[in-house]
């Protein structure tokens, strides 16, 4: 987890058959320049950041079930609920539901726990849009790679 | 309930436009100011409510090509035939 980079996800654990539900990791760094300014002395991961986070893995779940043919945005949030305080070094479990696959938008409900205790939550609104070219979308697509999401749900596999 | 009842509850509740101004000749975006956002909402719910899938990139593609023009979709009564069309299909 890189929060000055926004790579909010280190790891894809599962998708399920269906591709509709999207699990993964990550573990808040000991440090980071966000922790700097939020807060000096008692650094705590910006709730957008928990957002960006639920949505992240949201987006990979989309791409998925699209076969990655198409750019989630983000444009919507509902519900959102930040329960509490997410310190350094805390292990993440992101957890993405696809709600509904419409026709040129998505919605999902995601969540994040940790040790089993509920840490957010909301449903999110993403926009469809094909990828602005293919350089673009091979990097989103090796990205994914490197999360290791399934070979089966990559685009060349 | 009529789907025109339907759908014009599922915009009033969602963009909190009075449910009196929503006519069967109201234009969704030209005459009731809804915005791309809102939209989707909108859709959402009646994908949801209907069990359906509005092609919206269909519809928005033959818009912008000159196939079709915004009223054939966007208009109370004609969005509310066409949801019907894809409720019969899916029957």
């Amino acid at each position: 987890m890189h929060l000055e980079y926004f790579q909010m996800i280190d790891r894809i654990i599962s998708v399920d058959d269906e591709v509709t539900k999207l699990v993964a990791q990550s573990i808040v760094p000991d440090k980071s320049p966000v922790f700097e300014g939020h807060f000096p002395g008692m650094p705590l991961v910006p709730g957008v950041l928990l957002i960006e986070t639920m949505a992240q893995a949201s987006g990979f779940l989309i791409m998925s079930k699209s076969g990655f043919k198409a750019m989630p945005f983000l444009v919507g949030v509902k519900q959102g609920k930040l329960r509490t305080f997410v310190e350094p070094n805390t292990v993440l479990d992101i957890e993405a539901n696809l709600e509904h696959d419409g026709s040129g938008y998505a919605v999902t409900k995601a969540s994040i726990k940790s040790e089993g205790k509920k840490i957010c939550d909301a449903q999110l609104t993403f926009k469809t849009m094909p990828f602005p070219d293919q350089t673009f979308s091979k990097m989103i697509a090796n990205r994914a790679r490197e999360l290791e999401l399934p070979n089966r749900l990559l685009p060349d596999s | 309930m009529s789907t025109f009842d339907k759908v014009a509850d599922i915009i009033s509740d969602t963009s909190e436009i009075p449910r009196d101004e929503i006519k069967p000749e109201s234009h969704t975006i030209d005459d009731l100011g809804i915005d791309s956002l809102d939209f989707l909402d909108i859709v959402f719910a009646v994908d949801k409510e209907f069990g359906i899938k509005i092609p919206l990139e269909a519809w928005t593609q033959e818009v912008n090509d000159g196939k079709a023009s915004t009223d054939a979709y966007f208009v109370m009564k004609n969005l509310c035939g066409k949801i019907d069309e894809l409720v019969a299909a899916k029957a």
